[in-house]
This record gives C-alpha cells, sequence and structure tokens, in this order.
C-alpha cells in the first residue's frame, strides 16, 4: 500500500484553502464523474481517487490528520487508539458514524486501503444530501454464448451473496441491460429497494454474423451447380435446411431465407432473416478429360459470340 | 391524495431527498423527468427516481444548472446511441 499524495490528486498546494480545494474537486469531477463517462471505467477509478482527496481535504479534522500522519501512515493505529480512548470519556466520534454519501452509477464507497488505514472503514462522512429514499441500484455483468441467446433460458446468479434465478429470454442483444426491480441495496425509510442491472456481453461462437435480427452467412457453392442449378443443404440456428439453386447463379449471389434468423427479443415465435451469399468455387487438379471439355466449353461460346 | 402504485409525490419525494420541489418541477420542465399529475398532486414514477439522482448529483454536488443538465442529457443520449452503434458494428465485423 502506497502513500496517497490527496493534494496532488486535486492538483492543489498544500496550502490551498477549503475554496480552492472545492473549486479543484469540481472541477475534476465534472470532467471524470462516472455519471458523464458512461462505461468508462477508468473514469470511475479516477473520480474515486479525486472524491476520496475531496473527503480528506475538505474536512478540517481529516485533513488535520493527513498533513499529520499522511506520510507516516503506518502510525496512523497509534492516533486512533489515543483518540478512542479519549473519545471514551463520553465525546462524540470525531469521523465515524456519519451517512453514505452516495454518488450514483454504484461507484461510491470505493476508498483506498490508505484511506481505510488513516481514517478507517466509517471514514466516509455525510454530504449534501440528507435522508436516503431508493437503494442504491447494483450493477452486474453476464457473458453469454450467442447459441444460448438463441433460446430462452434460465440462468442462476450470484449478486451479493444471493442466488437470483433468471429467464433470459431468447434474442437478447449484446450490451443489452436487464433491469431486476428490487434487487438492489435496501431502501432506507421504508423506500424501495435499488434495482440490479444485468449488462449481457455475447461472443458469438457460431459462424453466423448477426446484425440485430438478422443473420449472415457464407455457402461454397461448386462450379456446375452455380452453372446448372440444383440443391445444397445448408446449416442454421434451427438445424439444416435444404435449399435449390438456380441454374446460372453468379458468384456472391445472396438468397434471402426468411424467418431463419435471430429469434425478436420478446416476440415468440418471431424471426429475424438469414442471409446466405454463395461463393462459387472453381474445379483445381482438372484431369486431362475436364480439361478437354472446358476447352470445348471455350470454343462453343467462342463460336456463339 | 391518491397514492399511486410505483410513484411517489414530489412532495414527499423532496423531503426525503431533501430538495426543493422547485428543482423537480424545472426537470419536469425541461423535459428531464416525467411527472404525473393527478388533481392537485405531483407525482414521480420509481423507474425515473434513477434519473432524478444523477441529475441531482450533478446539480447540487457538481453545480451544473438547468441548461448544462439539458445539454448534458442530450450528449449522453448520443454518446450512448454511438456506443451502440459500435457495438452493432463489432459485431458485424465479428471483431
Amino acid at each position: 500500500m502506497d502513500y496517497i499524495d490527496y493534494y496532488k490528486t486535486l492538483g492543489v498546494a498544500k496550502d490551498a484553502s477549503a475554496d480552492d480545494i472545492k473549486k479543484a474537486y469540481r472541477k475534476l469531477a465534472r470532467k471524470h464523474h462516472p455519471d458523464l463517462n458512461p462505461d468508462d471505467k477508468e473514469a470511475v477509478k479516477l473520480f474515486q481517487q479525486i472524491n476520496e482527496a475531496h473527503e480528506v481535504l475538505s474536512d478540517p479534522e481529516k485533513r488535520k490528520k493527513y498533513d499529520q500522519y499522511g506520510a507516516d501512515w503506518k502510525q496512523a493505529d497509534q492516533f486512533e487508539q489515543a483518540r478512542r480512548q479519549q473519545s471514551a470519556g463520553g465525546q462524540g466520534q470525531p469521523f465515524g458514524g456519519g451517512e453514505y454519501h452516495s454518488y450514483g452509477s454504484g461507484e461510491d464507497g470505493d476508498f483506498s486501503d490508505f484511506f481505510s488505514s488513516l481514517f478507517g472503514n466509517n471514514g466516509s462522512r455525510s454530504g449534501r444530501s440528507g435522508t436516503r429514499f431508493k437503494g442504491q441500484d447494483y450493477r452486474a455483468a453476464v457473458q453469454l454464448k450467442l447459441s444460448d441467446a438463441y433460446q430462452t433460458h434460465q440462468q442462476t446468479f450470484t449478486v451479493n451473496g444471493k442466488n437470483i434465478r433468471i429467464t433470459v429470454p431468447a434474442g437478447i442483444e449484446d450490451g443489452q441491460e436487464i433491469k431486476i426491480a428490487g434487487y438492489g441495496a435496501p431502501g432506507a425509510n421504508g423506500g424501495p429497494n435499488g434495482d440490479l442491472y444485468i449488462t449481457f456481453t455475447i461472443q458469438n461462437d457460431t459462424s453466423f454474423i448477426r446484425k440485430g435480427n438478422d443473420l449472415y452467412t457464407h455457402q461454397p457453392l461448386n462450379l456446375y451447380k452455380a452453372v446448372l442449378g440444383g440443391d445444397v443443404t445448408i446449416e442454421t440456428m434451427a438445424g439444416k435446411v435444404k435449399l435449390t439453386v438456380v441454374p446460372e447463379t453468379q458468384n456472391e449471389t445472396t438468397v434471402r431465407l426468411k424467418g431463419k434468423g435471430f429469434p425478436v427479443y420478446k416476440k415468440d415465435g418471431s424471426f429475424g432473416d438469414l442471409y446466405v451469399t454463395y461463393q462459387v468455387q472453381l474445379p483445381t487438379h482438372l484431369s486431362e478429360r475436364e480439361k478437354e471439355l472446358f476447352k470445348e466449353l471455350a470454343k462453343e461460346t467462342e463460336n456463339r459470340s | 391524495m391518491t397514492e399511486q402504485i410505483n410513484s411517489i409525490s414530489v412532495e414527499q419525494c423532496c423531503s426525503y431527498y431533501s430538495i426543493e420541489v422547485a428543482f423537480i418541477r424545472s426537470l419536469n420542465e425541461h423535459g428531464l423527468i416525467e411527472l404525473t399529475q393527478q388533481e392537485e398532486h405531483y407525482f414521480i414514477g420509481f423507474e425515473q427516481l434513477a434519473d432524478l439522482e444523477k441529475y441531482m448529483h450533478m446539480h447540487y454536488d457538481l453545480e451544473i444548472n438547468m441548461e448544462g443538465l439539458e445539454t448534458i442529457a442530450h450528449l449522453l443520449n448520443k454518446v450512448q446511441a454511438l456506443q451502440t452503434e459500435v457495438r452493432t458494428l463489432r459485431n458485424a465485423l465479428g471483431t
């Protein structure tokens, strides 16, 4: 655990006034507040550091203690002990017992080991807001395979030691968030619990490309079938399907298989389409006889033109 | 006052959060949250409380005024749309 220079974090001098500290904090908080930087983990980390620095430097008692013991944080325990002995005589606790100050988005309450060693775990104090109402929201991320997202299925998660079994509807999108109302932190003063937000990250374990509810795939097609027509069997997410190839099908021709794409989220029985692009493959390692036939064909074509 | 399911009166909400009614009314006027009216009372839905808290922190802790909040909300919507687009395009590329 390293010493943290809170003055440096806020970019202020050691003799900065309370007003300077407030101004510096607000300037940095406006830049790095997680609500202003969605999906940016770096901003969350930076904001925690800024918040912690402000927590200490904006409180005259904490600032005094930090200035006195900050660099020798290991001695802080002795300081704490002495302080406890003093306050045993009925005096209030100078740092503890405060109310939690939330900044939303679930990033609050994360203080460094350095902070905890100096101020204890209850070092955070009350902010502007008074009594809390709704409990804090929890956020969790879950990884799914595309083949799993194809079907509605049950999934069990453990969030804060609590097992939660949810139904993941087929067709869920990559990055989609599901809200489970009431599974967040308990509310205060009879207020509702916070909510649990689960973000799904979907990894493609198939050969298909998914664009919304539609799927895209390539299908190799031999020259003879492309020219003369015939049947090909292709794999879809729902199993094998036989396709009729029309004669003289050109390379890169795309056919649409209606309803063979991905299920539409929360619309039972509704599916996107599957787009199959043919890739005509020219024959290789031709036998003498085959070469003869191609030459004959070439001559025939020349004569026609 | 009639109790509404899944919503709380603006007065009650303000007393819980220790904020002024005018702030919530102003958010409503700027289209940042949507209040429902019943008789003479205004209510805010539980699903909007997360947004309200967000704006509260920005306004009271970061000293951002109502015009600033409106601009931020607009830009955040844009950021979100772009992030979704990037994700969709990445999916399409298979990366």
